[in-house]
């Protein structure tokens, strides 16, 4: 679920990237890359965590089927790692201030 | 457990190359009026990379960053020392830590380099069939004009 997320997120900031910001003016470069880089690591570790389980593919059927409780704590997490990115990326965008807001005239 | 910290060590050292090689780019941009076309077309190629490898760097820091928030989540590293949760649990538990960050955390890194090697290829190929349609577009409007 957490996978799920970051790489819908991913897809939504390629999306504003490519249509509103190819130039980079509001670093949503940055954006794609946190998401992205962390979309390929989870699939990474998703693999390595169905491949080394010894239950093999009976372990499969509960990794695309979870419980309620550990989709809900995935989509927190999911949601959380979004939220965080989104926070680096204002801190980013302010700090370069493409728009000049905090510079004297 | 502690997968992140390889791909963490490889943005580092990324980092740091990309970091030089654009002040080296910036100290031959200073020097750039006694330059050769031969050498400018170098430097262009020079500074096309450095910012390619930056592209390495940020999938690299995005995805340390984002994994790193995901291990303090689940409670297996910590705000203060020793930071990895396994630490205090003894030798067996820092081994499986070690196989990890051998068997994943190096996957990891190489996932994230290989995508990016396909990247700068692309990259690379759609600069080229630009330069070439420029080219062919210069080549007609010469030839109206010598008409």
């Amino acid at each position: 679920m957490t996978l799920l997320v970051t790489a819908f997120a991913a897809v939504t900031a390629t999306a504003v990237w490519y249509f509103r910001d190819r130039d980079n003016k509001f670093k949503t470069r940055w954006l794609c890359f946190m998401y992205w880089g962390a979309s390929i690591m989870w699939t990474v570790d998703s693999i390595f965590e169905f491949a080394g389980d010894p239950n093999g593919y009976e372990h499969a059927s509960s990794v695309f089927t979870p419980s309620g409780a550990d989709m809900l704590n995935d989509l927190f997490l999911g949601l959380s790692v979004v939220a965080l990115a989104l926070v680096i990326w204002v801190v980013i965008l302010l700090v370069s201030d493409p728009e000049k807001r905090f510079r004297k005239r | 457990m502690a997968c992140f910290l390889v791909p963490g060590t490889e943005a580092i050292a990324v980092t740091a190359i990309a970091l030089i090689m654009r002040h080296s780019e910036k100290k031959k941009a200073e020097l750039g009026a006694a330059k050769s076309s031969v050498a400018d077309e170098n430097e262009k190629q020079n500074k096309g990379f450095s910012h390619k490898l930056f592209w390495l760097a940020d999938l690299l820091w995005g995805g340390v960053v984002l994994l790193a928030f995901e291990h303090l989540w689940h409670g297996e590293i910590s705000p203060v020392f020793p930071f990895l949760t396994a630490a205090r649990a003894g030798a067996d538990a820092m081994s499986e830590v070690l196989h990890e960050m051998a068997t994943v955390g190096v996957t990891m890194a190489a996932a994230v380099t290989a995508v990016w090697v396909v990247m700068v290829l692309v990259s690379n190929a759609i600069e080229k069939r630009g330069a070439a349609e420029n080219g062919a577009i210069l080549e007609t409007a010469k030839d109206r004009a010598d008409k």
